[in-house]
């Protein structure tokens, strides 16, 4: 069942989209997206994938281009980063009022200014709101499964909507990791191909993205809203599907020895697994520490979430971006203003790390730790913390 | 591929006795009295035919067309301003994988995209250029209507010398827009595509056949329609097809084909007006003195001769 390889995971991801069928792949080179563009154009040189490989000419004709190929019925995947999906911006929310189940890559990377290619969540935090299924892969065999899942979410009649893989940029894109992928006859039987219930076909012509009135706007974007908040459901049930026949179980929030938690550690992304070995190391020294790592980021699995917390009494609520202007990253906002609406109350110590690249080691999670204690016994209301700034 | 003038080998002419009757383009829509614009909409859409998958930018023509109820009886889409060109090669490229991989039929249908002037030539020429170099098979269609009447009456980089807008107002130091017209159809032929056409609703026939002639050749074709706007230009609207015959015969829009490369004057004109002819059918340029006008001859008198010149060096036997 499927072949262990050592791969990048940016080609292990364009392996996956090969063996998902995409029929269009339309893509703008940025880094650290590029090894996943270059590697699906080769593999449509070479009749590997039989596809429309469209080389657009900016990351906004590359959204719009899907956008058109996904209503023409054909399945749709493009891949970027930072820049680029701020140049998407505007596409991004009309393909999903469209309803069209466009899967999109995301090679996490911070935005300019100042210019910089390296790795943070600053790109999608600013895209929170699009109205796609947003996950976050932990490492490269997330990419590949989170990858099948994508297309097989998007495209299920009960949701049709957009899904954004995101994975980090370098710190994944450019590793190899050992990697299981499927055969492509196991991906075959768990993903047909693509039938749009509606397409542009002359032979039922249908208008898409028509003037929204203010007598029908609201509907709109609530029925929308419904969508993404029903697609939740179905996301648990094609993981499930994917843990039988993958053999790999995911869930929308993950937990790491949080059963007798006094304080947990909330992560996003491919820093989740410093967070594991920090955890293991303040396991060893005897303090009752975990970590709850959110794999389901949109729509947010308040449930699972407020579950995997119950027994803490301190959360540190790790940031991969700023919120300039507002105390708090934006994970830590979304999440206090959860925790206030649950009528739950631990304390939430905010940390702003890893921004552009930056390391971010074990010894500063058991530092974060630390201060978040203090503050914590202090009784203090605790403002969000940058790690590590150079004064 | 073949050739733009080997597909055009067996075309079908429509003349006036073969106005094909479908109307893509049908009721229901909320265009301005005396539009221009939506005639020549209509028209285009006649010459293409129920075959037809529609992509339009934002603009007048996609708000008066799918505001409560739709106008377009064959597949539409509209995504946003500045894209009509990338969507439509996406359209494209999803409509030719699946043909490909024998999911669908390749049952003819034409891609067309439709975009006003400021979609063309402002924000959406990025998207149309790449689109075009690439290669994708579909036609556009420029609805230029001189500014950006959907939002007021702003000057596009297609607006006229000496054009009043709401945004290139004359007054004390200002004639109105003070640059020259952007000259779409020639950035279009510059990439070398198959096909590039102007036209205008006053030869409603020669326009069809010009839209008619894009969608027959494979590869992507551009068509500038000249689109008449009583509500922007302060004209009446009964007088929308008379501008839109004397903007041709003073030579300010000249009608010409490009043909695999070669320039093709549709319409001579041998005994032209005076532009002022012209330019007094709309208020627009009513503020303009004699020196103005003459300004205007001299440089459409001009670009008329780079023109034929063009006609010349490219039809070398003729």
């Amino acid at each position: 069942m499927g072949r262990r390889v050592g791969l990048e995971v940016s080609l292990a991801c364009a392996e996956v989209v090969g063996l998902c069928n995409a029929d269009v792949v339309a893509a703008y080179p940025i880094t650290p997206q590029t090894h996943i563009v270059e590697h699906l154009s080769e593999m449509v040189a070479d009749g590997h994938l039989d596809a429309e490989f469209v080389p657009v000419e900016s990351e906004h004709s590359a959204m719009s281009c899907c956008v058109g190929s996904s209503a023409a019925g054909a399945r749709t995947f493009t891949s970027t980063s930072s820049q680029g999906l701020a140049l998407m911006h505007e596409i991004l929310f009309i393909a999903a009022s469209l309803r069209l189940p466009i899967v999109m890559a995301v090679a996490n990377r911070s935005l300019s200014g100042p210019i910089s290619i390296w790795n943070d969540h600053s790109d999608i935090m600013a895209e929170r709101d699009i109205g796609w299924i947003q996950t976050f892969a932990e490492n490269g065999q997330e990419v590949v499964d989170l990858t099948i899942h994508a297309f097989k979410v998007a495209e299920d009649s009960r949701v049709c909507l957009p899904v954004a893989v995101n994975l980090d940029g370098f710190i994944l894109t450019h590793v190899i990791e050992p990697i299981e992928l499927p055969d492509k006859e196991e991906v075959d039987a768990y993903l047909p191909a693509f039938e749009p219930s509606q397409s542009l076909d002359t032979a039922n012509p249908i208008s898409m993205g028509i003037v929204g009135m203010p007598e029908i706007y609201t509907e709109a974007k609530k029925a929308n809203a419904v969508a993404l908040e029903d697609s939740y459901e179905v996301i648990k049930e094609h993981w499930a599907g994917m843990a039988e026949k993958f053999g790999r179980t995911y869930k929308p929030i993950e937990t790491y020895r949080t059963d007798d938690a006094d304080t947990v550690f909330v992560t996003m992304g491919s820093l989740g697994e410093t967070t594991m070995s920090a955890v293991d190391q303040m396991r060893e020294d005897g303090i009752n520490v975990g970590q709850v790592r959110i794999r389901l980021w949109r729509p947010f699995p308040v449930e699972d979430f407020m579950e995997a917390i119950a027994g803490a009494k301190t959360l540190i609520v790790i940031d991969r971006a700023l919120s300039p202007g507002l105390p708090a990253g934006p994970v830590a906002t979304e999440l206090r203003g959860l925790l206030y609406a649950k009528g739950a109350s631990p304390y939430v110590a905010n940390f702003v790390c890893g921004l552009g690249g930056r390391d971010v080691t074990r010894a500063q999670f058991i530092e974060m730790y630390q201060t978040a204690q203090k503050a914590a016994a202090s009784g203090e209301e605790m403002t969000c913390q940058m790690v590590g700034v150079k004064e | 591929m073949i050739s733009a003038a080997e597909a055009l080998q067996d075309f079908k002419k429509i003349t006036p006795k073969t106005i094909p009757l479908v109307e893509p383009f049908s009721k229901g829509h909320r265009a301005c009295q005396g539009c221009g614009e939506v005639l020549a909409l209509r028209l285009a859409a006649k010459a293409v035919g129920m075959d037809m998958i529609a992509v339009s930018a934002t603009g007048c023509m996609e708000i008066i067309s799918s505001s409560y109820q739709t106008a377009w009886e064959t597949p539409w889409i509209h995504v946003a301003f500045e894209n009509a060109a990338a969507v439509a090669s996406g359209v494209e490229a999803g409509r030719k994988a699946l043909i490909r991989k024998g999911r669908i039929k390749d049952n003819g249908s034409k891609i067309v995209a439709f975009a006003g002037d400021g979609a063309t030539a402002d924000i959406g020429l990025q998207a149309l250029s790449g689109a075009l170099e690439r290669g994708h098979d579909f036609t556009y269609i420029c609805l230029d209507n001189e500014a950006y009447m959907n939002t007021g009456i702003q000057r596009s980089s297609s607006t006229p010398f000496g054009a009043m807008t709401t945004t290139s107002p004359p007054g004390k130091i200002s004639k109105g827009q003070m640059t020259w017209k952007k000259n779409m159809p020639m950035i279009a032929a510059a990439h070398n595509i198959p096909y590039v056409a102007t036209a205008s609703p006053a030869w409603h026939v020669d326009l069809m056949n010009k839209v008619k002639k894009a969608v027959t050749i494979p590869g992507p074709a551009y068509i500038h329609i000249y689109s008449p706007c009583p509500t922007g230009w302060r004209c009446p609207p009964e007088t929308s097809i008379e501008t839109a015959r004397k903007v041709v015969q003073s030579k300010v829009f000249p009608l010409f084909e490009v043909i695999d490369g070669q320039f093709i004057l549709t319409r001579d004109i041998k005994k032209p007006i005076p532009v002022e002819e012209y330019l007094k059918t709309q208020r627009r340029f009513s503020h303009l003195g004699p020196e103005d006008i003459a300004y205007i001859q001299k440089r459409v008198d001009a670009d008329w001769d780079r023109l034929l010149k063009l006609v010349q060096a490219t039809n070398p036997e003729a």
